[in-house]
């Protein structure tokens, strides 16, 4: 091969952009899952505004993790997005409705119980269709001659339900920690107490899909337990209850950072781990990257624009962040 | 029930419906984010505070007009994979990078510099200001020519190979792939056709602000800017038009003929049907009122030329019938935007610019024949690609995802109500704001905590 491989460097840069999706925009869908939960009036306000100003920010990860899809592995993003088609509609749709009630929030109070409740709507139906898809993905998509070759609803399993309802417990958690840091008074108490169940929630939730994970098929098994691979997949779990150890003992200290923190890490390691699943497959046990790749020229032309967009962009994120640092009131950041 | 449809043609509902709601909201900010820079340059040239009000008015339409165009753009790139997945597939490596740069143009200048425009000139000083609305300008313009080119190179591919698993990669230079045949005539007739949209927006809502109060001073200035952009541009646009139609008589010849309801070749010269109901299956047009000669002169600037005709390419060539309406419509909403023009030249002549009732009336009627017009134009160009998806290449019928029709249709009736109520409410909502006369003291944009798109820093830096 005369060339740098660069389908590894794309599916690096795919997968960081889909990381920075799931914690990113998690976090504020995870508040719009929490949000009826809130009482109406200051405690929403707080809410919303301590994501308002870096929401759409967020979510245009997703545009990007989509396109550079479609742009270097065309066929991964074909098959997938075929088969998990009721799923994407979904997410969209529910995207949809929340942005616009970001938008009209403020600028409609006649029908703020509305715009509320799309916004809560919308941020639970694309948290749990994120989910379910990532369930679909795991448990295996029909691919013959390269397409996706089965039914609308092959997605729908008790495994890919049970990583959809995952999500959503985990996106939850991240929100009410990120709360946590963000907000004070009875916002942050209440954020306090809601973290502590869904602590427990997601942590149960990471255990019935890692178990459920290896029975799916014989190459996750084999992957996750296998000598000598064993000796740093054990890592994983290992990494994972000092996380939830350290997260329950800062929730009892009082710690504002450290909660979101380790939701963080305790996503990065989810993360980790469904690479361990897939790798090198990009619809598993179906399609590699290298039989997904988009040919060199493609794949080099983007990633030139690339190298220069996305450390600007993330420069200016890291600013942006920098800048909304400290806690959110109810009239924005003070 | 829904077994019934074709799934094709139910993704192609969906895309038509799903982009047709989208254009809307870019075909407006792309004409605003330009409207937007000349008030502020002239502000700033000037000192008066007439265009400072107006570009305070028009940046909270805008704002919004933004944010659902990027919602809406949301659903658009992922729209590819899962109604199209045989396209993506295999125009991906070709069309994918260029829609990925799109993305990453809208990005940057989407984080970076609206956040600035929107926050206001009195917290970051004039010089930034002008230069973040710029550049929102020049960002709205580089996204529509990604756009265009992607477009472009489905209606005259060029500068690609097959590969072994028949997919198009490119062959070389990326020159090739953006600028193919009709990707210079296509840019230009779509952004002209933007910046008349927004004149025509801006028109009528200084005509409807005349007609309550004729000494409003910024509904007379916006009136009057509008007025000359119709009359200036409307004309440029007719001949920009004349070139492109050219230009697509020259590579796509089938889509012309189908567009003039030329069903037979007429060696002597064709005539220009005016009117009448064209059918592909009886290879004829009924009760046609035409005029002889003219389309050979219009398409062939020689009134003998000849012309072929649709019977002389293969039948399963042919593009939908309903592309000799739309042409139709674009045309005549053209000629109608061109007749308030010289109507608005000649109230300036006489010094009745601002005392005409009824060119205000006229303004405001015309108010959205500009996006009827661009979703005609849309209509033809995309309708007239058929039966292709990839032009000579790829057929429609073998691009789309293999799905069924209850899938395809109800995600289809989901995106109708979704967008009818979420879009809906937001353009009445945008209505609403335009009905407010635009006052002397137009406040900045107010501190709601939240904005349509970007995010700024510079909120934050003041205290």
């Amino acid at each position: 091969m005369e060339h740098i491989d660069l389908s590894i460097v794309w599916i690096a840069i795919i997968a960081f952009a889909i990381f920075a999706y799931v914690v990113m925009d998690g976090f504020d869908l995870g508040i719009g899952i929490l949000f009826p939960s809130f009482a109406v009036g200051d405690e929403r306000d707080q809410a919303m505004n301590s994501i308002a100003p870096v929401w759409d920010g967020n979510e245009t990860w997703l545009v990007l993790g989509g396109g550079g899809l479609f742009a270097v592995f065309p066929p991964a993003y074909a098959i997938i997005l075929t088969a998990t088609y009721p799923l994407m509609i979904a997410m969209l749709l529910g995207l949809v409705f929340r942005g616009v009630a970001f938008e009209f929030r403020w600028r409609d109070p006649g029908h703020r119980a509305f715009w509320d409740m799309a916004f809560s709507g919308g941020s639970t139906v694309a948290a749990l269709a994120q989910g379910i898809t990532l369930g679909a993905i795991l448990q295996g998509i029909r691919v013959e001659n390269d397409a996706y070759a089965g039914g609308w609803l092959d997605w729908l399993s008790p495994f890919s339900l049970l990583t959809g309802v995952s999500v959503v417990i985990g996106y939850a958690l991240l929100g009410a920690t990120w709360l946590i840091w963000k907000t004070e008074g009875t916002s942050q108490r209440h954020a306090r107490r809601v973290a502590f169940w869904l602590g427990l929630a997601t942590f149960a939730a990471m255990g019935a899909v890692s178990a459920a994970t290896p029975f799916l098929a014989y190459d996750y098994w084999r992957r996750w337990f296998d000598m000598p691979g064993v000796l740093l997949t054990a890592q994983v779990p290992l990494l994972v209850t000092i996380c939830a150890v350290t997260f329950f003992w800062s929730l009892k200290r009082n710690a504002e950072l450290l909660p979101f923190l380790m939701s963080l890490a305790l996503f990065l390691l989810g993360f980790v781990g469904l690479g361990i699943s897939m790798f090198p497959y990009i619809v598993p046990r179906a399609v590699t990257i290298w039989d997904a790749a988009a040919p060199y020229e493609s794949q080099m032309f983007m990633l030139v624009g690339s190298l220069v967009i996305i450390p600007v962009i993330l420069a200016y994120t890291g600013w942006a962040y920098w800048v909304f640092r400290g806690k959110a009131g109810v009239h924005g950041y003070h | 029930m829904l077994d019934g449809f074709d799934p094709v043609v139910l993704a192609r509902a969906q895309f038509a419906f799903t982009i047709s709601f989208h254009f809307i909201f870019p075909a407006f900010s792309i004409g605003l984010a330009s409207y937007l820079m000349v008030l502020e340059g002239l502000w700033l040239k000037t000192g008066s505070g007439i265009y400072a009000n107006l570009f305070r008015y028009w940046l909270k339409i805008f704002s919004v007009v933004f944010g659902m165009g990027v919602v809406s753009g949301i659903v658009m790139s992922y729209q590819f994979g899962t109604n199209w997945s045989v396209f993506s597939t295999k125009a991906g490596p070709v069309v994918g990078p260029l829609m990925a740069y799109e993305v990453l143009t809208a990005f940057f200048l989407e984080a970076g510099f609206l956040g600035v425009m929107l926050f206001g000139i009195s917290k970051v000083g004039k010089r930034l200001h002008f230069f973040a609305t710029c550049m929102v300008a020049l960002g709205t313009l580089i996204s529509a020519t990604w756009i265009i080119a992607v477009n472009s190179w489905m209606q005259t591919p060029a500068g690609y190979a097959i590969n072994a698993k028949g997919q198009f990669v490119p062959a070389g230079s990326w020159w090739a792939i953006i600028f193919t045949a009709s990707f210079p005539y296509r840019l230009v007739h779509t952004v002209i056709a933007a910046y008349l949209t927004t004149a025509l927006i801006v028109g009528a809502v200084g005509g409807w602000h005349l007609l309550r109060d004729r000494s409003n001073r910024g509904a007379r200035k916006m009136f009057s800017m509008a007025m000359w952009m119709a009359a200036i541009v409307a004309p440029i646009q007719i001949l920009v038009g004349d070139a492109h139609g050219l230009n697509t008589l020259e590579h796509q010849p089938i889509k012309v003929l189908a567009m003039e309801g030329d069903y037979e070749p007429s060696p002597n010269g064709a005539p220009l049907i005016l009117f009448g109901l064209p059918s592909n299956e009886e290879g004829r047009v009924r009760h046609e009122v035409a005029v002889p000669h003219l389309g050979s002169l219009i398409l062939k600037h020689d009134a003998n030329a000849p012309l072929p005709g649709l019977k002389d390419f293969p039948r399963d060539q042919w593009p939908p019938a309903l592309i000799f309406w739309s042409f139709r419509i674009m045309v005549g909403l053209g000629l109608a935007m061109l007749g308030l023009g010289l109507w608005s030249l000649l109230a300036r002549v006489r010094k009745k610019l601002y005392e005409w009732r009824w060119l205000h009336r006229a303004a405001i009627a015309m108010g959205p024949a500009g996006f009827v017009a661009v979703i005609a134009g849309w209509v033809t160009t995309e309708v007239g690609r058929q039966p292709f998806t990839v032009y000579g290449l790829l057929r429609t019928a073998e691009s789309h995802s293999p799905l069924a029709a209850p899938a395809v249709a109800a995600s289809l009736l989901a995106f109708i109500v979704v967008y009818f109520s979420a879009f809906g409410l937001g353009i009445y909502y945008l209505l609403r704001l335009m009905s407010k006369p635009p006052e002397p003291g137009e406040p900045e944009p107010s501190h709601i905590p939240q904005r349509a798109a970007g995010i700024t820093p510079a909120a934050g830096v003041e205290k």
